[in-house]
């Protein structure tokens, strides 16, 4: 399979990013100039069209959390669900600032590595 | 049609004001989040295998975030080249729109096509948000100048803060990398939370944490495409389902 490993060329892992990252990304953006203004706002396509789009993100963001990598595979999972979901409730109450959300959840992660979990 | 220019053609001590003062606008709270986020993606990049050069050449040829972090994890997964460029196509649908509502802001009476075109790759949250914000305030003719100034600036920083990361990364102590690999997700969380433009965006997100978890179990090739077809699709019946009773 076509995997990112698949070849141990020093080009292949560059050809993968381009196909699979400019060609996927710029076609979009190409296409947005060449529509020009056509497509209203909020028409119902571009609602299902965000909402694919946000769920996809979402995923990778769950499974940053539930399956992380490198050093933060070696906390809990309870530590890091309750790291963000104490931040994103930061971020809520608190005036929606993004900064704020990223700083709790980075203090709940070293609160919890402090007592060694 | 470069030599017909009239005395409406902005100088080249104008043009040059202007890319600097659309490079400063970068240099600004939005863009100081931006730059904790691509900290935490050259974090990401790195522990998933990805080289230095791999990593500046997605900031350079991908440049939005969400596609490099759904290209990153399609990887980790093992997706293949055609599975990988379907969950970054799909994540990256959004940019369209974004371009659409960009272009009559940015486009001069003579502005040429291709400078559209080139300057469309650079749009991603961050440049787009604050270039909706500052260009109503910039002359027509110097608008594309700004942005140019402004999006090249986003880029080169965060080319220097990912290389900073990585040449770092090594020797950060346990807890300090953990960190570093929690900021990709929680930028995500809040921000995606904060753009939803209708209820829809939020239940998209919600059922997109639950979902990509369980598909990484279930299918890990196919986990991205699969919860944002199913969760977007749910999302988006939602929607449909709310308006009919609220009209």
């Amino acid at each position: 399979m076509m995997t990112f490993d698949a070849l141990d060329q020093w080009w292949w892992p560059f050809l993968f990013i381009l196909v699979a990252g400019w060609l996927a990304t710029d076609f979009w953006r190409y296409l947005g100039v060449y529509l020009g203004g056509h497509l209203s706002e909020d028409s119902d396509l571009l609602v299902l069209v965000r909402a694919v789009a946000t769920a996809l993100v979402a995923a990778v963001i769950g499974n940053l959390i539930v399956f992380p990598s490198g050093a933060l595979a070696d906390t809990t999972l309870a530590l890091r669900i309750t790291a963000a979901a104490v931040g994103f409730l930061a971020y809520l109450v608190l005036g929606r600032r993004i900064l704020v959300g990223i700083l709790v959840a980075e203090a709940v992660l070293a609160a919890g590595f402090l007592v060694g979990s | 049609m470069t030599e017909a220019r009239d005395s409406e053609t902005p100088t080249a001590r104008q043009r040059r004001r202007y890319f600097l003062l659309g490079a400063r606008a970068g240099f600004s709270v939005p863009g100081l989040i931006l730059g904790s986020a691509f900290v935490g993606f050259a974090g990401l990049a790195k522990d998933a295998g990805f080289t230095l050069a791999e990593t500046l050449f997605m900031v350079a040829v991908i440049w939005a975030l969400p596609a490099k972090v759904v290209l990153v994890g399609a990887v980790m997964s093992g997706a293949s080249l055609g599975a990988a460029a379907f969950a970054v196509a799909l994540s990256s649908v959004r940019l369209m729109p974004m371009v659409m509502a960009l272009v009559p802001e940015l486009r001069g009476s003579r502005t040429p096509r291709w400078v559209l075109y080139a300057l469309s790759h650079f749009v991603a949250v961050t440049s787009w948000v604050l270039s909706m914000q500052q260009l109503p305030a910039v002359p027509r003719a110097l608008r594309t100048t700004y942005y140019a100034g402004l999006a090249l600036f986003l880029m080169l920083a965060n080319m220097l803060v990912v290389a900073a990361v990585f040449s770092v990364a090594e020797s950060l102590p346990e807890p300090v990398s953990a960190a570093l690999l929690l900021l990709t997700p929680m930028y995500f969380l809040t921000s995606l939370w904060g753009s939803a433009r209708e209820r829809a965006g939020h239940v998209a997100m919600l059922l997109g944490l639950a979902l990509g978890p369980v598909f990484h179990v279930l299918s890990p090739r196919f986990d991205l495409v699969a919860a944002g077809v199913i969760g977007g699709g749910l999302a988006y019946a939602f929607h449909r389902v709310t308006r009919r009773r609220s009209s």
